[in-house]
């Protein structure tokens, strides 16, 4: 079947009205949704273009299909950024396209920063989308604080394309800092990496991110948190931290980034370093369980992992030898039993999509219920968050 | 203003609905005393007042439960009330509504530094959430100028700002879980300790809709380490104009003030005679606050006044000690009652795009000759969120009226501009007929079938956020 890629809004909505679905909902097919039988792509490509960028009033308002390089580059010319880092999947599932704004909007991904400065839902203001009947809806706007109605952003936020699809996002940017240093300890075992990574969240000094490679994907372990901004006071942050974090092993501090980048490319499970065949799950926990439930599941199976967020993040990734299944619903059952939840994120298999652990009865309830007002017909992207 | 009128069956019957809910809370927790209930009838907006069919005063979830089991089989609405500082007429009551007061659900349930969470009863004040942790170096970071008053729970339901949101940002950014009674009873959990959600972002929804969706009864926020210190330098312009061309050049300098704050010459004027803060008399003053330690704010408030020189400041003072900040502040933090001294005000809660400032001020004061009524302007400039209080007097005949019509005029520029009604009040019902300025019917559509998914009766906070009409078909 042939992909539908309208060029307009308008056309966006004639074809999901026109269309009797199941629809899959493609931005530039970086972040996979698995497939489902006689479904057809609907690819948002065509809806490209920043429609507005104002630098002094820190908003961009872009259409869904941009590419994020486009964005990305657009805010560099001004000295400013996406502040909550994408994450970038496409070393993992070793997919050709370029992710697209709409993409990273709808599946709220969010990097390192997030500690600090928020998920992408956080930086969303407001969104244009058509719903699962062709009406074009919109909520929001492009200011930063609205609470005019009900707050069906962040809704969208995260929503997968089963709510509608996206044509139009505004986003709050920020500057990008003039100084990014990194305050490292290596060798810290899993527990006093998560207690140094609290330490350094819980000091006034403004980590912007705080993420620890263990043993099982670095020969020596390493745990880095970042600090940015003016350059002295970096300089005064990072020493700062060296003394506070002194007490958990040896510190060092350097300006060299590309530590970052590599977290943020997910260069640990990547195809070119681990081959292709495994599967990777998001962790959400509070950082405080997240060694213990490592511990655990690391003794069961045979995985690989790595801790963002300060530890309430868990990046699980492993290889095909491993039982998947199994590992899938040991990650779930621990999450449920500290307060969390995991999310198969990549799966070796295209049919596969990601898999939401829903947490209880009546939010499973009412989030079928919601997403029968938006689609009513069950077109958009359907088997996807647990429909 | 128009209300739905109430149903004369429930008022019929409110002995037995008071009895019904006697029998499942403790003594005293029912008020429904005429006289006593008058005490619910209004918030913060006084312009409005009625007196509920009854109040209850719940201490648990599970008391709230058992009310709203009640309200949903009686089909009594039900206006829940954090601690009725609403500036939006949000805890209006209706004659035949139950008012849900949170007053007595004030526990702090679990505190944990190493995760920089707390969970609190819903009732508890936004001040007392920082009281419980300052000693320990943290602090909540949304701070709306009634903090010592307002309740948890009103700030989930507006999703409450403040004037440190520049930074911190608002309460939906610093929610993590919410505890949450539905209309029908049942006890939901949603979010907890950890950073984002398992499926919909239900928990972004709940947040700011205005105690429509269900009752929230605890939460769990997200804490911060307190910076090292603060100060705030005060610049002074000839013009609003050049004032907000400096707001835009500081944001994109790449400094992120924790707060921005404007003040035009009324309200300068006003406070000056209330308070004495020896603030310059010129067109428009900006307080900027920045944080970190000693050395990090000389740097940071340098590269302001570096900025803001470029703009021909009529005065700059740059603070060098607490005592400095405080004057500084002191000016700021009185505007609301120093306006209040002259008249009777009405303060609006616009949100436009920071570079429309100019613009938006010019026209505000052409309208406010225009009406015959004064307005000054104090507000969030780092955010563009307005706060025109338009002054009147409420006991000459007509006043309200005019002022509400200006009111209206303004919200409207600032819809046309780019911007929103409201930024960080909430709509409740001063600015419910004012949504179809902002929405077309299809958007004012989906947000009212978002609430028949979780309030399928329409029992909740009735008669606010959507024009009356709009929301006719799905009313009792």
């Amino acid at each position: 079947m042939t992909n539908l890629t309208p060029q307009s809004e308008a056309e966006l909505a004639d074809l999901v009205r026109a269309s009797s679905g199941p629809l899959r909902i493609m931005g530039g097919g970086t972040r996979p949704i698995g497939d489902v039988a006689n479904a057809q792509v609907l690819s948002t490509a065509a809806l490209s273009g920043i429609t507005l960028y104002e630098p002094g009033a820190l908003t961009l308002v872009a259409k869904a299909g941009t590419p994020l390089d486009e964005i990305d580059a657009a805010l560099r010319a001004e000295n400013q950024m996406l502040a909550f880092e994408p994450y970038d999947l496409t070393g993992v599932t070793g997919a050709k396209g370029a992710s697209t704004i709409g993409g990273v909007v709808a599946t709220n991904a969010s990097g390192a920063r997030r500690v600090q400065a928020g998920a992408a839902r956080d930086f969303l203001l407001g969104v244009r989308f058509v719903d699962g009947e062709g009406q074009v809806l919109k909520n929001g706007g492009r200011v930063m604080k609205n609470v005019t109605g009900y707050d069906l952003v962040k809704l969208m936020a995260g929503s997968w394309g089963t709510l509608g699809v996206l044509s139009e996002v505004s986003l709050k940017v920020l500057p990008m800092p003039e100084h990014v240093m990194t305050v490292a300890v290596t060798g810290l075992s899993d527990e006093d990496a998560v207690a140094a990574m609290s330490a350094a969240l819980g000091s006034p000094f403004d980590v912007t991110g705080a993420v620890h490679a263990p043993a099982c994907i670095e020969e020596e372990p390493f745990t880095m948190v970042r600090v940015e901004g003016f350059e002295g006071s970096v300089q005064y942050r990072a020493e700062k931290l060296k003394e506070l974090l002194g007490r958990y092993g040896d510190v060092t501090t350097s300006e060299n980034a590309e530590g970052w980048k590599a977290m943020r490319e997910m260069v640990a499970f990547s195809q070119p370093v681990r081959g292709s065949g495994g599967a990777l799950w998001q962790l959400s926990l509070k950082p405080s369980d997240a060694s213990p439930v490592m511990a655990e599941i690391s003794d069961r199976f045979d995985v690989l992992y790595s801790y963002d967020w300060g530890g309430g993040r868990v990046w699980v990734w492993a290889g095909e030898e491993v039982d998947h299944s199994a590992l899938h619903g040991a990650l779930q059952d621990s999450a449920t039993r500290v307060g969390g939840h995991a999310t198969l994120i990549h799966s070796a298999s295209a049919f596969e999509g990601p898999k939401f652990q829903l947490q209880s009865p009546v939010l499973s309830r009412l989030s079928q219920a919601l997403r029968a007002k938006f689609d009513p017909r069950g077109i958009l992207n359907p088997g996807l968050m647990g429909a | 203003m128009q209300m739905p009128t109430p149903s004369n069956s429930i008022l019929s019957r409110k002995g037995h609905i008071v009895a019904r809910l006697q029998s499942v809370l403790p003594e005293g927790a029912v008020v429904h005393d005429p006289v006593q209930t008058r005490a619910y009838e209004c918030d913060a907006l006084t312009a409005y007042k009625c007196p509920p069919l009854c109040a209850v005063l719940p201490a648990s979830t599970e008391e709230v439960s058992a009310i709203m089991r009640i309200c949903f089989e009686e089909g009594v609405p039900v206006v829940p009330r954090g601690a009725g500082t609403s500036l939006a007429g949000g805890a209006l009551p209706t004659e035949d509504s139950v008012i849900l007061g949170v007053a007595r659900l004030t526990d702090v349930l679990e505190t944990s530094y190493d995760d920089r969470i707390i969970r609190v009863q819903s009732g508890r004040t936004n001040l007392s959430v920082t009281g419980a942790v300052e000693e320990d170096g943290f602090f909540y970071a949304p701070d709306p100028s009634s903090q010592l008053a307002c309740a948890i729970a009103g700030n989930i339901a507006m999703n409450s700002g403040g004037a440190h949101c520049l930074k911190y940002g608002v309460t939906t950014n610093n929610l993590l879980g919410v505890t949450m009674v539905m209309a029908d009873g049942e006890v939901v959990e949603i979010g907890g300790g950890y950073m984002d959600a398992a499926g919909l972002d239900l928990l972004g929804l709940i947040c700011g809709s205005e105690g429509q969706l269900g009752i929230v009864t605890e939460a769990t926020l997200r804490i911060l380490p307190k910076p090292e210190g603060a100060r705030p330098v005060l610049i002074g312009f000839d013009t609003n104009e050049v004032a907000g061309h400096c707001v835009s050049d500081i944001i994109k300098s790449g400094i992120l003030p924790v707060a921005i704050e404007f003040m035009d010459r009324p309200c300068i004027r006003a406070t000056e005679a209330f308070a004495g803060a020896g603030y310059p008399d010129c067109e428009a003053l900006l307080i900027i606050e920045v944080e970190g330690s000693d050395a990090e704010i000389d740097d940071q408030l340098a590269r302001i006044v570096e900025i803001a020189k470029a703009h021909d400041p009529v005065e700059v003072r740059e603070s060098k000690s607490a005592e400095e900040s405080a004057k500084i502040w002191l000016g700021r933090k009185s505007a609301f009652g120093a306006m209040g001294q002259i008249n009777d005000y009405m303060c609006l809660d616009g949100t436009i795009p920071v570079s429309e400032l100019p613009r938006v001020l010019k026209r505000i004061g052409e309208m406010s000759k225009d009406y015959g009524l004064d307005v000054g302007n104090v507000f969030h400039a780092g955010d563009g969120n307005m706060h025109p209080l338009i002054l009147f007097d409420a006991n000459k005949p007509g006043d309200l009226e005019k002022c509400e019509a200006f009111g209206a005029d303004i919200l409207s520029l600032c819809v046309e501009v780019g911007g929103c009604l409201t930024g960080e009040h909430g709509v409740g019902v001063e600015k419910r007929d004012l949504m179809t300025k902002q929405y077309r019917p299809e958007d004012l559509e989906i947000q009212m079938a978002v609430k028949d998914v979780f309030d399928p009766k329409w029992l909740l906070n009735p008669a606010k956020v959507f024009p009356l009409e709009a929301s006719k078909g799905r009313r009792g």
